[in-house]
């Protein structure tokens, strides 16, 4: 911690625990000291971390059916009669219900993997060095890759539209190591992620282009890589330099 | 009308504290780290609460009255006495006070989830419980406090200390890691 004044004041705003005019002093200081911004986003990822790893143990089925037994309140006998009829209509129900949970617990998986690669975005600009290799030019910062990660990729001649390159880092995705390009539009800062093709959490499909807190995204895969565009510029902005990438795939 | 009020305690018992069972039992494994202790101190945590139905106070917080029902009868076992003795914040948290930041969000970024599960494992007690119920169990300040019977200072002190721990002991393993290949 950087900041030995407050480390506590800092825990307490991204616990989201602090009052409205607490979280302005921070965030004033956040914005002004580098270093409790780098603090700020490790103590993120080490929690994502813990709630992940924290779910670890399952109760055996013999157990479980030992407490339900002895704590659920029985139904009467009487209640048997019209239970016949309702069981059926109750197993359809399950099943509609079990789906939806599926698809429910999925998309927060996805949106768990996407709030990763926002994440990244941010920590490669909160740190001091946001790019290892510093270059406008496509054909320096592409070989910088080799032997750095374990594929290639192409990277999209940008003269003559408004973004800038401005470099590159190895960055990693649930332990996989994968390239991210920064690129300046204005005065902001995209970042295009490229990633081996894992089939989780995404699939094989692109998303539908989205607002993700303060950021727009795109996401697709192709040749067995899969893309995140993320910057807090407007989705069209995101939409044009998804498009440069897509066409020198 | 009298069957109807014979059931009602249960079942409203039955309706606050079954769908709690998973994370009962999640939390009470990972504070014995054993199953057959975990089965127990569960079953006791029920038997308890239902015994003590009678003094929860509709309204306030169930999920950390029976928390913390647990964590008080897991206190008063052999393991569990044993695993507070002696323990002192600030002794634990000493090492963890001088790191290099700059390198730590890539060293967190990289852990994988056994490695954080051990290292969990391994923290004292007092830590491992904090970063469970305000991690895992996603409480708050507040119902965290009430769960350990604590003042709310305590608790951010704690998980502040807690955390740091963490971290530390990710970052040793990570060289450790290194040095080993």
């Amino acid at each position: 911690m950087a900041c030995d004044s407050a480390p506590e004041q800092l825990d307490a705003y991204l616990d989201g625990e602090l009052s409205a005019s607490e979280a302005a002093n921070v965030r004033d200081h956040l914005k002004a000291c580098p270093a409790c911004a780098a603090d700020a986003l490790t103590h993120l990822q080490l929690r994502r971390k813990v709630s992940e790893a924290g779910v670890r143990y399952q109760p055996a089925p013999e157990f479980r059916s030992k407490i339900l037994s002895q704590y659920s309140a029985r139904p009467r006998r009487r209640n048997l009669q019209w239970a016949i009829l309702i069981v059926p209509a109750l197993v359809v129900l399950l099943v509609i219900l079990s789906a939806n949970l599926f698809v429910a617990r999925e998309r927060t998986r996805e949106q768990r993997a996407l709030g990763e690669v926002a994440d990244l975005h941010v920590a490669a600009l909160a740190s001091a060095s946001p790019v290892d290799v510093v270059s406008t030019d496509q054909h320096t910062v592409k070989p910088w890759f080799e032997g750095k990660i374990p594929f290639t990729f192409n990277l999209p001649d940008v003269q003559g539209s408004d973004f800038t390159l401005r470099g590159g880092r190895v960055t990693y995705l649930a332990q996989s190591p994968g390239a991210q390009l920064i690129y300046q539009l204005r005065k902001h800062n995209l970042s295009v992620f490229i990633f081996q093709d894992r089939s989780e959490p995404f699939g094989k499909t692109a998303l539908e282009p989205m607002e993700f807190e303060t950021f727009h995204m795109e996401s697709w895969s192709g040749h067995g890589l899969r893309y995140f565009v993320v910057g807090d510029v407007g989705a069209n902005d995101i939409q044009a330099l998804s498009k440069l990438f897509r066409d020198a795939g | 009308m009298e069957v109807p009020d014979q059931l009602l305690p249960a079942a409203t018992f039955e309706n606050l504290a079954l769908p709690l069972f998973d994370q009962l039992y999640n939390f009470a494994h990972w504070l014995t780290q054993d199953r057959a202790e975990a089965e127990d101190l569960v079953q006791e945590t029920y038997a308890k609460a239902l015994r003590g139905f009678a003094t929860f106070q509709p309204g306030t917080n169930f999920r950390a009255w029976i928390f913390r029902i647990l964590r008080n009868s897991f206190l008063t076992t052999r393991a569990g006495l044993k695993s507070t003795v002696g323990f002192d914040e600030e002794l634990h948290t000493e090492a963890a006070t001088t790191h290099d930041a700059s390198a730590e969000d890539i060293l967190v970024e990289q852990s994988n989830r056994e490695i954080v599960q051990q290292v969990l494992e391994e923290l004292p007690v007092p830590f491992r419980e904090i970063l469970l119920l305000y991690e895992v169990e996603q409480m708050s300040y507040q119902e965290t406090a009430e769960t350990l019977g604590v003042p709310i200072g305590t608790v951010m002190s704690r998980l502040s200390r807690a955390r740091k721990a963490l971290r530390a002991e990710l970052v040793k393993r990570f060289k450790e890691g290194r040095h080993g290949m």
